[in-house]
């Protein structure tokens, strides 16, 4: 297949060719890439946003996708904007990214008027016939943001150059490839997806922002998917799910958090005929590599290599640089987002065993006990070997003594109701799994049986953001 | 369960969890000779804070740490009254 890297967005998946056979799937609709070409989504107003600096904000998808697959190229910058940024932090985002114009797939209240946004333009799954393009061929700039559970989103500027970097020619099975991601296109994780499916020939069918996992997995079962990515919590509650059965894929991806061997066990006893393949990447260091041994961690070989990607470690954490690295931040932040030399502190720490590297945490992540550290995800690992846990997570709890303890929260595959009793006896299997690989500041002082563990939008536990709580 | 046969339960429990040897139990045993280092207390506390429901630290006016096992077990004693 003919790969073209550069250009538009839409003159490259226009290249990878079948179109009339390539379908874009949202929750509200699916579209034939083919319907594309000659036709438009934007009411034929592209026209109106060439040059301008466009925040997509929509409700599905679908509608997003459509949005950029017409706007790169046309507008001078295109900003994603993931649907749980709170309209309070909208204004800074507008001004951080002299944001001056609109898409939305629904009307806005008179009262909504953002500062500085002088055009809106609806955006529909419907596509109609237009003679659209300004044929600007401007280099677009795409704006990702980055959101805690607080404080105001971090804007992160990449290029399509930068995000659909190292993407491949289309594979060479006889038999279509049909992607599909637990993310959210509008994040790195899922956007990577998204250029990867339609950049390589294949389609690719879209979670739905507040649907629930079942009815997901229905779908993208119904649509043959053969590539899936997500996070181990997605993953993690894909599992427990009975349509999780109905996929048959061929490739299994997991990124965004770090894959223990536990869950990579699981995936391939319960997806014996996919490749499992966990990814390091972030938006703001893009992708640096692919495991496909399906062993956690990567071999030590990887670092220092000078290819594409190069990476050092550096203070327990790993940077990373090349291509795919973004642009820079918008707005002033304490920190560039690259040294002077241009990498990426990617603020995860790594361990060196036996000639391979294991993600141990998040430099913020940290527990303090009594002056000895803690990584939770390094003790949720170990907690997770048990069969009968389904996903963990570790917190800090503030103690008179040692200042903090960790503690664990566990949720099993059977709920804690069902447990009849045997509560005790399940706890202190797990403590004796950790007192096993541990040290004893790093074993849970107490665990607590939960029937849910919340995952943020980002498909990432939720982790307090401070390490202190009662 | 009484406070004073919850802690020393905990305290029991939590000596053989952590391989400690723990010296004879009694009202002047002083923490610091009881065989339980600072990290068994910090988990004793956790322990206690979840079976008993009182957090005696969180709620002190005095910051110090009771000094005997005696003190300690009355310091639960006052917090669940």
């Amino acid at each position: 297949m003919p790969q073209n890297d550069t250009g538009t967005l839409a003159d490259r998946i226009a290249a990878a060719g079948n179109l009339s056979d390539r379908l874009l799937s949202g929750i509200e609709a699916t579209v034939t890439l083919g319907a594309l070409v000659g036709g438009t989504a934007l009411g034929g107003r592209a026209t109106e946003l060439c040059g301008r600096s466009v925040l997509i904000r929509t409700r599905d998808q679908l509608t997003s996708a459509l949005a950029l697959i017409e706007l790169d190229g046309v507008a001078r910058r295109v900003v994603l904007c993931p649907p749980d940024v709170a309209w309070e932090h909208l204004p800074f985002v507008v001004e951080a990214a002299a944001v001056d114009a609109m898409v939305s797939d629904r009307d806005l209240p008179p009262d909504a008027d953002i500062p500085g946004v002088r055009c809106l333009v609806r955006c529909s799954p419907t596509i109609v016939p237009a003679n659209c393009g300004c044929g600007a061929g401007l280099a677009t700039e795409w704006i990702l943001l980055t959101s805690g559970t607080t404080g105001q989103p971090k804007l992160v500027l990449h290029t399509l150059a930068s995000l659909a970097g190292a993407i491949g020619p289309a594979g060479d099975s006889p038999s279509p490839e049909v992607w599909s991601t637990f993310y959210d296109i509008r994040r790195y994780g899922g956007l990577r997806i998204f250029l990867r499916a339609l950049l390589s020939g294949a389609s690719l069918v879209m979670s739905s922002t507040e649907g629930c996992m079942t009815d997901f997995l229905i779908r993208a079962a119904a649509y043959g998917v053969t590539h899936i990515s997500g996070t181990p919590s997605h993953w993690r509650r894909a599992l427990m799910s009975p349509a999780a059965r109905r996929l048959a894929p061929q490739y299994v991806r997991l990124s965004g958090e770090i894959a223990d061997q536990a869950i990579l066990d699981q995936l391939h006893s319960f997806y014996p005929q996919a490749g499992i393949v966990h990814a390091f990447a972030s938006t703001e260091a893009g992708v640096a590599f692919e495991v496909t041994d399906g062993l956690a961690g990567f071999p030590a070989s990887l670092i220092g290599r000078g290819s594409a990607v190069e990476m050092k470690v550096e203070d327990s954490s790993l940077r990373i640089r090349s291509t795919l690295v973004a642009d820079r931040y918008l707005a002033g932040h304490a920190r560039p987002l690259t040294d002077p030399d241009g990498f990426v502190d990617t603020g995860d720490i790594v361990e060196l065993r036996d000639g391979r590297y294991y993600f141990a945490g998040r430099r913020d992540g940290v527990i303090n006990v009594g002056g000895l550290k803690v990584n939770p995800e390094e003790v949720e690992a170990v907690i997770n070997r048990h069969p009968q846990v389904r996903m963990s997570l570790v917190r800090a709890r503030k103690n008179p003594v040692t200042g903090a303890l960790v503690v664990a929260d566990v949720m099993l595959s059977t709920a804690p109701a069902n447990l009849n009793g045997h509560a005790g006896k399940l706890e202190q299997e797990i403590l004796q799994l950790c007192r096993g690989a541990l040290p004893r500041h790093k074993v849970p002082a107490a665990i607590r049986f939960v029937g849910d563990l919340p995952i943020a939008a980002t498909g990432k536990l939720v982790r307090q953001p401070c390490t202190m709580s009662s | 369960m009484s406070v004073r046969s919850e802690v020393i339960a905990q305290v029991t429990q939590v000596a053989r969890e952590q391989d400690k040897v723990l010296a004879p139990l009694a009202d002047d045993l002083e923490l610091i000779h009881s065989g339980l280092d600072s990290l068994c207390m910090a988990v004793i506390v956790v322990r206690l804070e979840d079976s008993l429901g009182v957090d005696p630290f969180a709620t002190a006016e005095s910051a110090g740490f009771p000094v005997t096992l005696g003190e300690f077990i009355e310091f639960y004693e006052n917090a669940a009254k």
